[in-house]
């Protein structure tokens, strides 16, 4: 049987470095879509354990594990395998469905400020919001050293080439 | 113009998706053919205060009933409709909160 090689979303596209913000591509694994059944709110906490259910905007993560709220009634399972969850939440695999890149750097915030109509100056670690980037829908993720953005996998390179253009942009200005 | 969200807080108005007036939350039962007709095209246009129904399509893809005002542009709050967006619309009319 023939071995198949499986291409990220970028095709390992490498890293690009520009006003000390760095853009890469961050491999997401699985990531599964959990929208709890109603009812097996209690059951779902109990199997989900380290993890807990996020609030909206907010993340849930243990280790490489995180729970990523990305709408009413649904989050975003990444970095783990949905274990011992059925029949308590309708499961999606989404994991070829989205691409996702990080954004670190002090100045990452005021790169995302030319492209995502939100003030992220304030944004906490463990928070995230779904929103725009351009014309584009999208998960952005607060992470320690900046953001972490989750596009629909068909709008990958273009989602790059937007952000790489911002931070050139904003490089530019820096050097004026 | 902005939105507050129930769920994802304020957001500019472009994360937003515009449907009409939250008429088309209340659809007539039964064979009622005249009251089918109006509900789908006959709207007031009032100066002042509208509940409208908008979409969250660039945040949570909630649908929302949002009070706003036509003649100064302001919002005075979003409901979900998932959260009894008419029961709270039944209220507000029978306070005459809404035109
Ligand atoms: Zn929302």
């Amino acid at each position: 049987m023939a071995d198949l090689i499986a291409k990220t979303p970028l095709w390992g596209q490498g890293a690009v470095v520009s006003g000390g913000v760095t853009l890469a591509e961050v491999d997401l694994g699985q990531v599964t879509s959990v929208a709890p059944f109603v009812g097996q709110e209690k059951t779902l906490a109990a199997a989900l354990k380290p993890l807990v259910f996020p609030a909206p905007n907010m993340v849930s993560a243990k280790g490489a594990a995180r729970l990523v709220w990305t709408g009413r009634g649904q989050a975003f399972l990444i970095g783990a395998v949905p274990d011992g969850l059925d029949g308590l939440a309708a499961l999606t695999d989404q994991s070829d469905g989205w691409a996702g890149v990080s954004l670190t750097g002090a100045g990452a915030v005021d790169v995302l400020a030319r492209l995502i109509p939100l003030d992220l100056r304030d944004m906490a670690v463990g928070a995230c919001a779904r929103t725009s980037l351009g014309h584009m829908a999208v998960v952005l993720i607060r992470v320690k050293d900046g953001f972490e953005l989750l596009v629909f996998r068909s709008m990958a390179r273009t989602a790059w080439h937007e952000l790489e253009v911002a931070m050139k942009m904003r490089a530019a200005r820096l050097a004026c | 113009m902005r939105i507050t969200c129930p769920l994802c807080g304020p957001r500019d108005r472009r994360e937003f998706y515009y449907y009409g007036s939250e008429d088309y939350l209340t659809r007539p039962e039964g064979e009622d053919w005249d009251a089918i007709d109006a509900h789908l095209h006959l709207r007031n246009n009032p100066a002042g205060r509208v509940r409208d129904l908008w979409y969250h399509d660039m945040g949570c893809t909630s649908w929302l009933v949002v009070t706003r005002d036509t003649v100064t542009h302001e919002v005075f709050g979003a409901a979900l409709v998932a959260d009894g967006g008419v029961s709270i619309s039944a209220k507000m009319k029978s306070k005459g909160g809404a035109a």
